[in-house]
């Protein structure tokens, strides 16, 4: 009995140690750039405030503690609106995800229970221009997109067969910030996904009598050589708050938020 | 008084806010133009209207206020005094308490009926995301957003959802009849 106490408590340490470890954040210092969604026709540059970004998207064993203290969020429990059939389903119970899983991305999450989770820690989902900015970034440059050895690198990531395991968080490089795993193991939520409008706006330019949206400004997307980006993009526009997804999972930010 | 406390029992009997598809399940509260702050699900019982807008948005969101109003013109008296009509705002920043109020004054909104709330920043993202309505801050500080109408069951299950601006939609009012 002593030695499954001393036992119980190992693990635990070990478990906080990996989760304290893992949630690390960097400070990812203001700035400009050029992102492929121009915040408006003829505005071109988006500026961002400093702010603070996990380190690494968030695991299976962090997800399952904060369904310690928030049980609404489990599977069994969660409402209809919040999250689709999939939410959590490679778990192998309500409560466990599968001892192989702890240290991968969670994935098969909602936006909802995503954005509950960051606000569990007091932190919020990244911006898409904090996430894209960040993702602009080479291992060594602040801003590797123009370079064509690491647009290839990211396109091989891509390619990456979807039927094999995720990878476990930290499995790739550090980029020019120390953030990892931005590329070539999930997709990841952000805060304003359901905002990118892309094929909506588009769709119904230069039709005055279908006013579905109320603004003047139509979205066009740039770059168009920046397919990867362009293809998150398309991914996140087609997701509802309540859809989940076997590579969709996500991590958090906190600090000062873009566009003001 | 009797029978009006006996109607009332059975009406929170039949309507729970746990409905599984009801958006009152959202935990948000909102400030209303008089600055008295209530949950999401103040109209719980009744069906109601609901949109969201900007005050300082110079086209679509004052023709979403006549879209409402037409409908609520439109239908019978009786059905009238039941409706509820929820105008959340997308921009917390400007949208203060006395803006909102100076709203409800200048489009004559009765008041016993409308509500025009704002609420904070991370619960207009999640009332949004419920209601399917997508926005996106422009660099002028307006607002890209979907011009819906949404009708929501005395339960808060989304009955139907109209893009239709300008007039009432005849299928918006055909769901709202069928509205308990």
């Amino acid at each position: 009995m002593r030695k499954l106490m001393l036992a119980l408590l190992l693990a635990t340490s070990a478990a906080n140690a990996a989760a304290a470890e893992q949630s690390a954040t960097t400070v990812i210092p203001g700035g400009k750039f050029e992102s492929v969604l121009p915040p408006a026709p003829g505005v071109k540059e988006v500026s961002l405030k400093p702010f603070q970004l996990d380190r690494r998207p968030v695991t299976n064993a962090q997800f399952a503690t904060f369904l310690k203290t928030q049980p609404q969020w489990r599977r069994d429990k969660i409402a209809h609106i919040f999250a689709d059939d999939q939410y959590l389903s490679h778990w192998q119970s309500p409560a466990e995800p599968r001892k192989e899983d702890l240290q991968r991305p969670v994935v098969n999450v909602s936006w909802f229970a995503a954005t509950a989770y960051c606000e569990s820690r007091g932190a919020r989902l990244p911006t898409w221009y904090e996430w894209e900015y960040v993702a602009a970034a080479s291992n060594t440059a602040r801003d590797g997109r123009d370079d064509p050895a690491w647009r290839q690198q990211i396109l091989n990531w891509y390619s990456r067969s979807g039927r094999d395991a995720l990878p476990t968080v930290g499995s790739t490089p550090a980029n020019f910030y120390g953030i990892q795993d931005l590329h070539g193991v999930i997709w990841e939520w952000v805060e304003d996904a359901s905002g990118m409008l892309v094929s909506s706006d588009n769709r119904e330019q230069g039709d005055p009598n279908v006013m579905r949206f109320c603004g003047e400004g139509a979205l066009t997307m740039e770059q168009k050589e920046n397919y990867a980006t362009l293809m998150r993009i398309a991914m996140l526009s087609s997701m509802k708050a309540r859809y989940t997804g076997g590579a969709m999972g996500f991590r958090c930010a906190t600090g000062g938020r873009d566009g003001k | 008084m009797k029978r009006l406390f006996l109607a009332l029992m059975l009406l929170a009997a039949v309507v729970r806010a746990d409905a599984p598809e009801s958006v009152y399940q959202l935990d948000a509260t909102l400030t209303n133009q008089s600055g008295e702050r209530h949950h999401l699900d103040k109209h719980l019982g009744h069906p109601v209207l609901v949109t969201m807008f900007y005050g300082s948005c110079p086209m679509a969101c004052p023709l979403l206020i006549d879209t409402m109003r037409s409908i609520e013109r439109t239908v019978a008296p009786a059905e009238r005094a039941k409706m509820r009509f929820l105008l959340i705002s997308i921009d917390p920043d400007r949208d203060t308490v006395a803006k909102l109020n100076e709203l409800a004054t200048s489009r004559k909104l009765d008041t016993s009926r409308w509500t025009l709330a704002r609420t904070d920043e991370t619960s207009v993202r999640k009332i949004a995301a419920v209601l399917g309505i997508q926005y996106r801050k422009l660099p002028d500080g307006g607002y890209n957003h979907s011009s819906i109408v949404t009708l929501l069951s005395p339960d808060g299950t989304i009955a139907y959802q109209s893009s239709v601006l300008g007039t009432a939609d005849p299928e918006l009012l055909a769901a709202l009849q069928r509205q308990p």
